[in-house]
């Protein structure tokens, strides 16, 4: 072991390239040209209404993103994030109507999410179930107790006072209140996922558990963590729902899980985990947002901007396949340290968006 | 071999200078075995001697590069594992692979059942088929039954059973005895003895020379992918065949540097994980290097994986310095000061995907984080000393460790945990596929190391490695430790003669799951 005192660079790209040539900044310009198209082209899309409810609409989906993202990182998924968002608006619902001020039936429905988070947690990372199977299963069990708590009734006498705050916006701008918390919120995710040692450990898990395990990462509790608080903050996207639409109905949010998936994928998380940057899938769920606005506005129905977002998933996918097929394909310049020719990873990590 | 004189019956099976290669490295460079009809053959050589590399080509799950092979006398050349059955080769494994929810008799006649009136498949005559043939072989299994839950002994018996059903003329037994117990040992090597009787030729690898000289009356040596001799089994002894299968001078290949040795660092007791190893108790201590040998499956790794916390174990304690290790946490036994370099760098010792800093700094960074948060230059910053210590190859330390050659990418390892600064190394085949220059690094390093007060435990597979580095020899055998030899003491007959140590156990029998 002589010193030799061999001198590394930091990154193989320049800057520019690091930041402009991902999947992220492809997302955030395909989200800036559709806005950019929409503002020209499409009748009142600049009007005051359309960016609040714009940013209403997307809303549960932005919040349940965050831990979305990290789950998926891990290589898991929770499809039962729907169902806590019902669950949570029915206890919410029931709780109140018995006469409990709503910030403490909240606080209740935000435990109810936590525990049924728990629950997956427990399930999937102490058990060791696949996750897929686990939250298949809590969907509808979450589901069937939020409709048989309430039936096919509503609980719709909220105190107007919560429900304006729901529904309200930041002084005289357009931007609803509820954004305070999601950026909040948003800030905490990052740094997360982005700049801890926990986040760290999220990526590892993703791309080779057993590494992760055999370095001292504690697999099953971030795991258990991550579910919990996926648990909670769907509580919190229920509570928001129901006040916002002032109805707490057991069918509340159903295949809400769907989109919030499509969105993460959209932003260039991998289903296999390991990898994707939360900035990435926040623009992912926007794209949506505004695609579907805009069509709203031209008239078109719910059923073609569902085909049109389904296809864009696809189309992303494809994409991605492309671009390693393509990058196999040409010259490996940038395996030029690489002596291993069994090596079919030849892109620096920071390009693969680890 | 004396009573059937060369050109009156051709030999069943006759390998000459067979040769198999991966890439570079050569798994079999000459392989020579003759096995003649009305004969059990003992194939026998160190972990590596290319004694699986010959039995696969002899299979057809490898075609030869050169060499001869003759089946009865005719050359032959498989493309497959089909074609070797079709031409009377059967080979049974260690662990068979039967279809588990299937019945015993379907698994004997998978893909050539016995067909009846319109194609259909005549039950009736396979059940009578099967149990005819179990009667033959003098076993009480019940042909309906389902294979799971069968003993590893009695799938073995199935395997056999099929073999029979296809008439093969040559049966190899890749280690068929490592899972059995004393009752079953000798059920099997009855069922071998009438084999033998009949007419065929069998082909049996074992470690356990005991074995080899109860059973077998020919005896063939491997090493290092080469063939080295023949006999009979009468005419040699257990100390002869363990001298050629060791063969080599190894006291300068590997200079280990003398150390001052300090007081015990890693002190194992009563280690017990059942039905894995058992009562494992041993002590590492300051500038010492331990070698850890053992065949593969005696349960070494299974150890080092339980102290540093990977896996769980049933008894005993772990100490690093007098303090106790809790069990199942890997990053309490990191905080008490001990690494583990795994024996798969791809798959556990490594992200492989990750960066080269993330995969160097993947240790440390909980202590890089200190106000809480973590950035990439951090973690750069603290990561380039060390690959720079190591001598990583690397352009830049945002490239993907997959993209780096074996030895390079073991080296990440070693950084990763040398950047800790553990009191206790565990270093499991610490030079397995990577070149001869690297090798040397990594030795030099190790004794360097345990110059500076290192406790290091060291697990091997190549015996002149341990023999070389170690100032004391554990031998485990059956997930037992057989011998504790002093660096004098560990001569390569001594620390084989104790990984062959063999005690049957009566309880160890195994479920298909």
């Amino acid at each position: 072991m002589s010193t030799t005192g061999r001198v590394y660079a930091e990154y193989s790209q320049p800057l520019w390239k690091r930041l402009l040539m991902t999947r992220e900044a492809a997302v955030i310009a395909l989200t800036l040209a559709v806005i950019a198209y929409s503002l020209v082209n499409v009748q009142n899309f600049d009007g005051p209404l359309t960016l609040k409810f714009l940013l209403q609409d997307i809303a549960p989906i932005l919040l349940i993103a965050l831990p979305m993202t990290l789950i998926i990182v891990t290589g898991e998924i929770d499809l039962s994030v729907a169902s806590i968002v019902g669950l949570s608006s029915v206890v919410l619902g029931v709780l109140h109507q018995g006469g409990m001020p709503v910030p403490l039936a909240g606080l209740v429905a935000l435990v109810v999410g936590a525990v049924c988070g728990m629950l997956n947690g427990f399930l999937i990372a102490y058990v060791g179930l696949p996750s897929l199977a686990v939250t298949i299963g809590t969907l509808a069990l979450f589901r069937g107790v939020a409709v048989g708590l309430l039936g096919t009734t509503a609980v719709t006498e909220f105190t107007e006072r919560w429900t304006d705050l729901a529904t309200g916006t930041i002084g005289e701008t357009s931007i609803p209140l509820v954004m305070i918390p999601f950026a909040l919120l948003a800030v905490a995710f990052s740094l997360l996922l982005h700049f801890s040692t926990f986040g760290r450990g999220v990526y590892d898990i993703g791309l080779n558990s057993e590494a992760a395990h055999f370095t001292g990462v504690d697999v099953a509790r971030t795991k258990f963590v991550l579910l919990t608080l996926s648990g909670v903050v769907s509580a919190f996207a229920g509570i928001y729902f129901t006040l916002r639409f002032g109805s707490a109905r057991g069918d509340n949010a159903t295949g809400l899980e769907l989109q919030v998936i499509a969105a993460v994928l959209l932003g260039g998380v991998s289903i296999f985990g390991g990898r994707g940057r939360l900035h990435g899938v926040l623009s992912g769920v926007v794209l949506i947002g505004v695609i579907a606005s805009a069509l709203r506005l031209e008239g078109v129905t719910v059923n073609v901007t569902n085909i049109i977002i389904g296809l864009l998933l696809i189309a992303s996918v494809v994409s991605g396949g492309l671009l390693a097929w393509l990058s196999r394909r040409l010259p490996r310049q940038a395996s030029r340290a690489s002596t291993d020719p069994g090596s079919t990873s030849t892109r620096p990590a920071a390009r693969a968006g680890v | 071999m004396t009573e059937h004189p060369e050109g009156a019956v051709p030999p069943t099976l006759e390998l000459r200078d067979v040769r198999k290669a991966f890439g570079p490295v050569v798994a079999l460079r000459s392989g020579t075995l003759v096995v003649h009809p009305r004969s059990i053959h003992a194939l026998v050589g160190e972990n590596g001697a290319g004694k699986s590399t010959l039995v696969k080509v002899v299979a057809g799950v490898h075609r030869r590069d050169a060499g001869e092979f003759l089946l009865q006398g005719r050359s032959v050349d498989f493309g497959s594992t089909a074609e070797s059955k079709a031409q009377g080769v059967a080979v049974i494994y260690q662990e068979p692979t039967l279809f588990p929810d299937l019945s015993v008799t379907e698994n004997i006649f998978m893909g050539r059942q016995p067909l009846g009136a319109g194609r259909r498949i005549d039950r009736a005559a396979m059940y009578a088929e099967a149990e005819r043939l179990f009667a033959r072989l003098g076993v009480h299994i019940d042909p309906r039954r389902p294979a799971e839950g069968l003993s590893i002994a009695d799938q073995q018996i199935i395997e056999i059973a099929k073999a029979i059903s296809l008439d093969a003329s040559l049966l190899i037994m890749d280690e068929p005895t490592a899972a059995l117990s004393g009752i079953e040992v000798e059920r099997l090597f009855a069922v071998a003895r009438s084999l033998r009787d009949e007419g065929r030729a069998l082909v049996f690898i074992s470690h356990r020379f005991d074995e080899v000289f109860a059973l077998c009356d020919t005896v063939t040596v491997m090493r290092d992918g080469e063939y080295i001799s023949t006999h009979a089994t009468a005419e040699t002894t257990v100390d002869e065949m363990v001298a050629a299968m060791v063969g080599r001078d190894v006291a300068e290949l590997f200079p280990k540097t003398p150390a001052a040795i300090g007081a015990p660092v890693l002190e194992v007791q009563g280690l017990t994980s059942v039905g894995v190893f058992d009562d494992v108790s041993f002590t590492v201590r300051a500038g010492e290097i331990v070698g850890l040998a053992g065949l593969v499956g005696a349960g070494r790794s299974e150890v080092a994986r339980a102290v540093f916390g990977v896996d769980r174990y049933h008894s005993g304690t772990v100490h690093v310095n007098g303090t106790a290790v809790p069990g199942g946490k890997p990053r309490a036994a990191i905080r008490a000061g001990m690494a583990l370099i795994p024996e798969d760098r791809r798959k556990q010792g490594l992200v492989i995907d990750a960066s080269v800093a993330r995969n160097v700094g993947g240790v440390i960074r909980s202590a890089l984080a200190r106000t809480g948060l973590l950035t990439a230059r951090t973690e750069n910053r603290a990561a380039a000393p060390w690959a720079s210590r190591l001598e990583v190859k690397t352009n830049a330390l945002d490239m993907t460790a997959a993209t780096m050659s074996g030895g390079n990418q073991q080296k990440v390892v070693i950084a990763k945990w040398l950047a800790t600064d553990p009191k206790v190394l565990i270093i499991d085949e610490p030079t397995r596929g990577i070149d001869v220059g690297t090798k040397s690094e990594v030795h030099r390093l190790l004794s360097e190391l345990a110059g500076r007060g290192l406790a290091i435990l060291m697990i091997s597979s190549e015996l002149p490695e341990v023999l070389g580095m170690a100032d004391r020899v554990l031998v485990i055998s059956e997930g037992r430790i057989t011998a504790d030899l002093d660096r004098d003491d560990a001569t390569p007959e001594a620390v084989m003669l104790a990984a062959t140590h063999h005690q049957p156990s009566p309880t160890r029998t195994e479920a298909v799951r």
